[in-house]
């Protein structure tokens, strides 16, 4: 898959086909009606969250009486009012909950998954194959099944409500995922760097920190990204397992969302303010993708 | 460059990516077997992921099967009733039913649209920002995606986008202005009267060149226009003209079927000329309720207000209502998943020989047919994968319905995913049922996982 597409933009620029005149007007005719299309249909994608930003600018009596695209004829309504009431209420807290449950969750996954794949790739042990045939069926159980067994679970041993309990059920959930994506990535890896690392007696501990994790680094990065998002953006397992003092954004203004219309502007802002992170990374991992790819395609 | 390099790699549904590497086991096994480390070091390196897993995930399923045939106690041993409560019940059966239209029309909708953008964006020069735009809502929460549908979806065409663009498509093709309850003045006085079909009808017939005055009482002050101005009896003049007024004074006194100082036109007004049952000529009121037939060839006409004067004016649809919740909910998760169909989509259609594509050009096919004979079997393994991963999230649903559906429309929105939650933590407090409901979530997601399965040994044998 990396490698096909790594060279895909090449392939598509080859074949540009010769057209006779009235060919060429056609198309030409045809792709003005494309673009227009196209501009629309990116208009559609663009203007919800476009809505959300506007919204959260202006004040509760405003979005009443108008619709926030009256912006464009009145910039002058355009306040940070909502986000400074936002974060005099429980919103901050929460934030940095957020960030409690999901930065740990994201290196934990990493490292264990990491491991984990490691054994599963170059590691001969018994089962090895049935095992792993067991991680790929569990990437798709639904985290319902286990709501209600961890949560009696929790509440034996005491972390019900916690972060650490959050981060925990996170992490399980991650795993099948996390595993699968780097076995898959770390079974590329050249079999002589391994067998001369073993040759010289590394330590396996040795191989897997200094060869086959600094190697894996793409794939590691793209599992990073899309675990930090996943926790990030999750609520259902916070609604579950976090109580008020631990709760994430998504939970907390899950709470606010019974009264929709007065408390407009709290949601508003701070669903914005809890995409504006995960837009970051998306676009700043862009680059880092490309990065990633370019060097695993080398091979 | 194209983001498809950059988006695919791990949102690339596992079972695609087991051909991935080149250099796989098959050619290594004989040397690994000699070098490799004992078993002993490969169960270190695998007993946290295998702990984690075996107590939250594997452990889990065991218990949620046994727990589902008890009560809500976990006292009483029940068997199957909590699943013939789901099969029985008309709150659950109907989130079945739900999850049932999900299932058939999403995965369909985001993967016909995931291709149509897939191949539309080939055509364009600015593809990269085209697949930017559409991909961002996978970075963003559905918590997040909830709200931002709140907002398009309020019924108020002046706070939702959803309404304030319909009732401008609408008001285009048709310009009335709605006045519910209005109705013309009765009486022999009155020189107009109610037809039976809810128009309003001239007594007499016009000859062009004459006014016509057209008295409307029972209009309700708030679809009043703001705009309105006082009304002013048509002067005559070339063609047909008229005034459709608001007669009635505020206050009392005035002249009945006379357009007095204080009394208001009725601005945009349908007013219709009328010959041997044909609309020769159609004309909107102005700000102080006058209108004029230009151009009219003279003869006698009747004229008419049609019926649709008289209805409320049109505000959209009540998408957050009872009937049209699930299709709206249905909308907003393909803004959020028509990004990753897409992206997957274009790089399948990346790795398809351009070779294959110019020879049937070459031989003549259309541009329909290549894509129809073509492109779209030779793509069909990544439209399976998009389909079946589309199948797997409609039928695990949960955040946008809890959001998007409000309190009260929520039982007719209801799905599993949500159900489930709902009778084990958010007030049910039957974890006997909500096992159960867990469990059948389980046994719908059974077949894909065998799927998988089957799929990834073929990839690698």
């Amino acid at each position: 898959m990396t490698t096909a597409t790594a060279t895909a933009p090449a392939q598509s620029h080859a074949g540009a086909p010769r057209r006779n005149l009235a060919g060429r007007i056609v198309d030409r005719l045809g792709s003005g009606v494309v673009q227009v299309v196209m501009i629309l249909l990116g208009l559609f994608w663009l203007v919800p969250t476009l809505g959300l930003l506007v919204v959260s600018l202006r004040t509760t009596e405003v979005n009443n009486a108008e619709g926030w695209w009256t912006i464009f004829t009145k910039p002058a309504e355009i306040t940070i009012a909502n986000y400074a009431d936002l974060l005099a209420g429980g919103f901050g807290a929460s934030f940095w909950n957020t960030v409690a449950i999901t930065v740990p969750t994201t290196i934990l996954v990493i490292g264990i998954a990491a491991m984990a794949a490691y054994a599963f790739a170059w590691m001969e042990f018994p089962g090895r194959d049935l095992l792993f045939l067991v991680v790929v069926g569990l990437l798709i159980v639904p985290i319902q099944i286990a709501l209600i067994p961890v949560a009696a679970l929790y509440g034996q041993v005491g972390i019900f409500g916690s972060i650490p309990g959050v981060v925990l059920f996170h992490v399980a959930f991650g795993l099948p995922f996390a595993i699968f994506l780097l076995r898959n990535f770390f079974i590329g890896i050249p079999a002589s760097l391994l067998e001369a690392a073993r040759m010289d007696g590394a330590p396996e501990w040795r191989i897997f920190v200094s060869v086959v994790f600094p190697l894996g680094k793409p794939a590691i990065a793209s599992l990073g990204i899309f675990q930090f998002l996943w926790v990030w953006n999750d609520m259902l397992i916070a609604l579950v397992y976090a109580n008020p003092a631990n709760q994430p954004m998504t939970k907390y203004l899950q709470s606010q969302m019974r009264q929709f219309g007065t408390n407009m502007d709290i949601l508003s802002s701070g669903a914005f303010l809890s995409l504006i992170i995960p837009l970051v990374l998306f676009f700043a991992f862009q680059r880092y993708f490309v990065q990633g790819m370019m060097a695993g395609s080398v091979k | 460059m194209a983001v498809t390099e950059r988006l695919d790699g791990p949102q690339d549904p596992p079972v695609d990516d087991t051909g991935g590497p080149t250099s796989g086991p098959a050619d290594t096994p004989r040397t690994r077997r000699r070098l490799g480390p004992s078993p002993t070091i490969a169960i270190v390196f695998l007993l946290p992921a295998a702990l984690l897993l075996g107590i939250w995930v594997v452990y889990p399923i065991g218990y949620s099967i046994v727990r589902s045939m008890y009560d809500s106690t976990n006292q009483v041993f029940v068997g199957l009733e909590n699943y013939g409560t789901i099969f029985s019940d008309a709150g659950t059966l109907k989130t079945i039913r739900n999850n049932l239209i999900w299932v058939i029309v999403a995965p369909i909708v985001v993967t016909t649209i995931g291709l149509i953008f897939a191949v539309l964006t080939e055509r364009i020069k600015w593809a990269t920002a085209f697949k930017l735009i559409v991909f961002m809502p996978m970075a963003v929460s559905l918590m997040a995606a909830g709200v931002i549908f709140r907002l398009v979806y309020d019924e108020d065409p002046d706070k939702g986008v959803a309404n304030a663009i319909m009732t401008v498509v609408h008001d285009t093709f048709s310009s009335s202005q709605g006045y519910p309850e209005a109705r013309a003045r009765e009486g022999d006085q009155s020189p107009v009267a109610a037809q039976e079909d809810g128009s309003v009808v001239t007594k007499q017939p016009v000859e062009s060149g004459q006014t016509v005055l057209i008295p409307i009482v029972g209009v309700k002050p708030e679809v009043m226009p703001a705009d309105a101005q006082p009304a002013v009896a048509a002067t005559g003049g070339d063609g047909l003209s008229g005034t459709v007024w608001f007669d009635f004074t505020p206050g009392g006194g005035g002249v009945n079927g006379q357009p007095d100082p204080t009394e208001k036109g009725l601005p945009g007004m349908t007013v219709e000329a009328v010959s041997d049952g044909e609309v020769a000529a159609t004309a909107t009121t102005a700000a102080d309720g006058s209108f004029r037939f230009d151009g009219l060839p003279s003869g006698s006409y009747e004229v008419r207000l049609p019926q649709e004067n008289f209805t409320a004016a049109y505000n959209g649809l009540t998408w957050l209502g009872p009937t049209l919740i699930t299709p709206a909910i249905i909308g907003a998760f393909v803004w959020v998943w028509a990004g990753f169909a897409m992206v997957l989509i274009a790089a399948g259609l990346a790795a398809i020989p351009r070779d294959a594509l110019e020879a049937a050009r070459i031989d003549g096919a259309t541009e329909w047919q290549v894509f129809r004979r073509i492109t779209v079997p030779l793509l069909s393994p990544v439209l399976l994968v998009v389909f079946v991963t589309m199948i797997i999230n409609t039928l695990k649903v949960f955040d946008l319905v809890f959001i998007i559906a409000p309190p009260s429309v929520q039982p007719e929105a209801n799905v599993i995913a949500l159900e489930m939650w709902r009778v084990a933590f958010g007030g049910g407090n039957n974890q006997g049922l909500g096992s159960a409901l867990a469990v059948f979530l389980l046994i719908l997601v059974l077949p894909f996982m065998i799927m998988n399965i089957r799929r990834f040994k073929r990839g690698e044998s």
